[in-house]
């Protein structure tokens, strides 16, 4: 709850969201090999993008093909005569010592502008207005040898990753609270992950930046917010700040803020703020973006999180909340729906994937495709479950193994869960529960399916240990004369 | 008889051939001339001998076997020094890139050595980064004139063109950015064209100024650029800025004649501070062209007095950008003092490894895009350059080529501008506006001035009509035949 | 352009650590003259009219040249290295940041 005091300072945040278009199989501006991840350092480079003497850009037409698609999902408007801008500062990680980029000043324009993208808190929808967004590029990657950036003595760098296209989505100032950022964030995620443009389950895919003001003040840029998961706790932080700067009656001062994880500090004040420079980039040629282009990709456009929420809501019978919850994350949705091609259990698929799995994959930080998971190993899992094979008890004590590829049956067996075989407890046992259920006899009569009552009840009386075979032949004995 | 190396391009790849002399031949009779003229013209950074020698037996082999060879098989071939080769030093007559060893080859080297068999024998000297007219400025010393010691041999090319008029190679590569083709080609007595930007490749060529660069041929004679030119000319997938457009067969129609054309004689081109000699020998070729059948008219181009100021606020600007790469990490030179964070390591670093000019350029060029003067000084200069290519557009819509001097004198004595930025500036003032507008011109040479110095005249053609300048050069050189005409260095 | 073009040996300084170019003080000075003669040399710009002028800022028309998005060989790790003045294991070495 906001505090009294608070509510005289009211947030506004604006966010700078750098994707990293790495389902491109090439760099923005030349050939190299844009999977560079876990590859030896100085090894997916070339004239181009090492800025060696000489070299000249070329623009990866299928990058263009990314953005077309983003205007689509975002709605917003693309600019239909475009060119790129050098920005120039110097720093080590950039090989020309010049970013190349799209501006929307000077004469230049942004890729696209406008667009928007709605999200929904306290059962409320907010729509959050789109800036603009752009092309650029990766710039490479520094190694802080012996320390962090302000206290060692020598960097090392990799330009492997230098060059690796980029799309900047710059919201406008509208969001008005760190959660809501949030939800925004997760949002924004799940559409450009729909869009198949950016793989997310790669380190530093989608980067966020964020300007931070109280409303009537001096705006801060926080910068180097690693992990999405930090943007809530980076903005709660600077909000507080600039707050209690202007509770003491100081003005806030528009400056660029480092995020350490736990703070954030001063990087450099307007004072000393880079001087880009920007011109026009002409090693490029103008781009053009002729009707015929965006309605082509408008027809290739794939499903996107609203659609897809509409549909799982209608094919799977999942509440709202659900499907948003697993729309969320394209690769968990694709894989949900992967699992109810094999097994048509969908509540119980989602309870598990969405309370169980996920729980395990978010605090380890993985991604489904980084284990061992399979949709076949869900539906045995379920079918296990639903056949009264395997207890609750028992499934919670095996679903982590669930993403090491280990199956449920081959599981159990290892696991030495002993079936009880022995013929005399079993009879005793069933003694028990029939005699224990007349209703349920009752019903038998009519409705001979409730026999899987009885299976159910063994099973849980045992743990799950019960033999399962030998369980039905002894029920069914018992109970035949109740059945037709 | 001529001294093998005294020969033309065209002939020499007839000679080789009909098997006449063999490639080997051609290539010792260039380092001979070399070793007895180098020291006093120094024109080459550096020459590859060894593979030189080793790369024509080869062709040679080819040839007597009856194999397939390249258009310019077993000729040799000097590169202005800022064309990487692969494995070579490309320094750009800097010390911030002496030692540079290049990992790959620039499109050009690719066609015209790799496809079609040329040999280099060496890189050219030039001056510091292409900024200059002089080939002072260079990081290996000033070359010299063949015709006249004591005199610059223009620049930026300026080793190019003096290795062309000392005979020292048999066809040179320049790059002409504000007329570093025709400058050197002009005070050399030589002939050199400026391609329409677009037409040949940019990839490999160390950048100055971008939008305004083109690489072009320094030869002997007119069908030797010609035959230079159609080899390595073309679209580059590598080259986002090279047309596709198709290339002529330029040694084709370089005989068709000029009787269909109209050619015009802009103004602007003779104006107050054009050397009374310089303007007597083009003004004579001018007559020679109307007894040849084409018809003379005058045009003017009211633009062209604001060219050089436009010219340098957009090349300075550029190279300021593009110059920003050396930092001393990923090639090039270092400073020794490594105290302090990388912004300090970098201000040392090119300030100890640019030369004097390159660093006022540099600093011009960040003023003038800096906040608050982009627009006054940047975006300015564009809309000149507007006006400038209409002047040009204008003009062609009467006349198949302009006329005019390439430099407003003849060459000037080493050192008598070299701390004096603008008067060296002034020299371009009639070659710039062409790489403003983005138009092909060729600089011949139509005589020599009273104090024995060579005076070059521009052909300046429409936007990918190179023919059109071939067709007017050829003619015009057969005629007055400057080509035959050899400074004397002795050696012979 | 106006006279407020001039520059000063501040100004200078200024655009020297910009531009990331060290000058010695004599530098400084000599640069300052000359910059501001060429300077004033390029204010015959601004007796130009201008206003419904494009500014040109391809030297030629040409559009949309695009390039496959196909892979092609890197550089070997030495050819990349081999001219780096500092380098360690297979990094660049680069002064400190901070």
């Amino acid at each position: 709850m906001k505090s009294k005091v608070d509510s005289k300072f009211t947030p506004m945040i604006g966010l700078e969201i750098h994707c990293q278009l790495n389902t491109l199989k090439t760099k923005l501006f030349c050939s190299c090999n844009a999977q560079f991840r876990g590859e030896e350092p100085n090894t997916y480079t070339c004239p181009v993008c090492l800025g060696l003497p000489g070299s000249l850009p070329t623009v990866n037409e299928n990058a263009i093909d990314c953005a077309i698609k983003l205007a689509h999902a975002f709605d917003s408007k693309i600019n239909k005569r475009m060119y790129f801008f050098r920005k120039n500062y110097f720093y080590p990680d950039l090989p020309q010592n010049f970013q190349i980029t799209q501006y929307n000043k000077a004469g230049g324009v942004a890729f696209a502008d406008g667009g928007t993208i709605s999200i929904k808190f306290d059962n409320k929808i907010k729509n959050i207005e789109l800036d603009r967004f752009h092309l650029e590029n990766d710039p490479g990657k520094l190694v802080h040898e012996g320390g962090d950036i302000e206290s060692s003595n020598e960097t090392l760098v990799d330009y492997n990753r230098s060059g690796i296209a980029l799309i900047e989505i710059v919201t406008k100032p509208v969001i008005e609270s760190p959660r809501e950022a949030r939800i925004f964030l997760k949002k924004l995620r799940s559409i450009i992950s729909h869009c198949e443009i950016v793989d997310l389950t790669k380190d530093g895919a989608m980067r966020v930046d964020a300007n931070i003001s109280i409303k009537g003040h001096a705006r801060a840029e926080v910068k180097n917010i690693n992990s999405f998961k930090e943007v809530e706790r980076a903005l709660k932080w600077e909000i507080k700040r600039q707050i209690n700067k202007l509770k003491k009656g100081q003005e806030t001062e528009q400056e660029t803020r480092n995020w350490n994880g736990k703070i954030t500090t001063l990087l450099r004040s307007k004072e000393s703020e880079n001087e880009y420079r920007y011109f026009p980039e002409a090693d490029l040629v103008p781009i053009e973006i002729k009707q015929d282009w965006i309605d082509d990709i408008k027809e290739k456009m794939p499903e996107l999180p609203d659609e897809r929420i509409a549909r799982l809501q209608e094919e799977y019978g999942l509440k709202e909340y659900d499907a948003t919850v697993i729309t969320e994350d394209k690769e968990v949705a694709d894989f949900y729906e992967e699992c109810c091609k094999l097994n048509e259990n969908y509540e119980a698929i989602k309870n598990w994937l969405m309370n169980d799995i996920m729980g395990i994959l978010n605090e380890e930080n993985l991604s489904i495709s980084s284990t061992e998971l399979k949709p076949k190993l869900v539906d045995e899992f379920i079918s296990a479950i639903d056949s009264g094979k395997v207890t609750t008890k028992i499934a919670k004590k095996y679903i982590s193994k669930i993403i090491k590829g280990i199956g449920i049956k081959k599981w159990m067996k290892k696991q030495g869960v002993k079936k009880i075989t022995d013929k005399e407890k079993l009879n005793e046992l069933a003694d028990k529960i029939i005699s224990d259920n007349p209703d349920v006899v009752e019903d038998l009569k009519k409705k001979p399916k409730t026999f899987q009552y009885f299976v159910g009840q063994m099973m849980k009386a045992t743990r799950g240990q019960a033999d399962i075979q030998l369980t039905r032949k002894i029920l069914k004995e018992k109970l035949k004369k109740y059945m037709k | 008889m001529p001294s093998l190396n005294q020969l033309s391009g065209i002939e020499i790849r007839d000679k080789i051939r009909t098997q006449e002399i063999s490639s080997e031949d051609i290539v010792l009779a260039c380092f001979k001339r070399i070793n007895d003229v180098e020291s006093k013209i120094n024109a080459f950074t550096e020459v590859f001998e060894k593979e030189a020698v080793k790369r024509a037996k080869e062709i040679d082999k080819k040839i007597k076997k009856g194999e397939k060879v390249g258009n310019l098989a077993g000729i040799p071939l000097a590169v202005k020094d800022l064309i990487s080769v692969k494995g070579h030093q490309t320094s750009a007559g800097s010390k911030m890139l002496n030692g540079y060893i290049s990992p790959y080859d620039s499109t050009v080297i690719e066609r015209l050595v790799r496809k079609q068999d040329a040999i280099i024998i060496g890189t050219t000297n030039m001056d510091e980064f292409a900024m200059g007219s002089s080939t002072e400025s260079s990081f290996y010393g000033a070359t010299y004139n063949p015709w006249n010691l004591k005199f610059v041999p223009g620049g930026s090319s300026g080793g190019s063109g003096a290795a062309i008029a000392a005979d020292e190679t048999i066809l040179s590569l320049g790059s002409d950015t504000g007329g570093s083709i025709r400058c050197p080609a002009a005070y050399c007595g030589v002939a050199g064209i400026k391609p329409t930007y677009g037409r040949v490749s940019r990839y490999g060529i160390i950048a100055y100024a971008n939008s305004l660069e083109q690489v072009g041929p320094i030869s002997k004679t007119v069908k030797d650029s010609a035959l230079v030119l159609q080899n390595m000319a073309g679209k580059d997938p590598k080259d986002a800025t090279t047309v596709d457009e198709s290339v002529e067969n330029y040694l084709d129609i370089i005989e068709n004649g000029i009787e269909d054309f109209t050619i015009g004689i802009p103004n602007e081109f003779y104006g107050e501070g054009l050397d009374p000699d310089v303007e007597k020998q083009v003004r004579n070729a001018i007559k020679i062209l109307e007894k040849k059948g084409s018809n003379i008219i005058k045009v003017s181009l009211p633009h062209i007095e604001y060219a050089l100021p436009t010219y340098y606020l957009i090349a300075m600007s550029e190279a300021s950008s593009n110059l920003a790469r050396f930092d001393g990490i990923r090639y090039g030179y270092k400073t020794d003092n490594t105290d302090g964070n990388f912004n300090e390591v970098f201000s040392r670093t090119r300030g100890e490894g640019f030369g004097p000019e390159v660093r006022r350029r540099i600093i011009l060029g960040t003023y003038a895009l800096s906040a608050g003067y982009f627009e006054m000084f940047y975006i300015k200069a564009l809309k000149v350059r507007t006006l400038i290519r209409q002047d040009f557009l204008k003009a062609y819509e009467k006349c198949d080529v302009l006329i005019g001097p390439t430099m407003p004198a003849t060459a000037f004595e080493i050192g008598t501008k070299l701390d004096d930025p603008i008067q060296m500036y002034l020299e371009d003032i009639l070659t710039v506006p062409i790489n403003l507008a983005g138009i092909p011109s060729m600089s011949l040479n139509c005589g020599f001035a009273s104090n024995g110095m060579p005076v070059g005249m521009q052909i300046m053609g429409k936007f990918f009509k190179e023919s059109d300048i071939f067709r007017t050069a050829y003619v015009l050189e057969q005629e007055m035949k400057y080509f035959k005409q050899r400074p004397d260095l002795g050696g012979y | 352009m106006t006279k407020d073009s001039k520059l000063t040996i501040e100004d200078t300084q200024e655009i020297a650590k910009l531009a990331r170019l060290q000058l010695s003080k004599e530098e400084e000075e000599k640069f300052t003259t000359q910059l501001n003669n060429i300077l004033q040399y390029f204010e015959k710009l601004s007796e130009l009219d201008t206003k419904n002028v494009e500014p040109r800022t391809h030297p030629n028309d040409i559009v949309n040249s695009f390039r496959e998005d196909v892979v092609e060989e890197s550089l070997d790790k030495e050819e990349a290295l081999k001219n780096a003045p500092e380098k360690k294991d297979s990094y660049f070495k680069a002064p400190k940041i901070v």
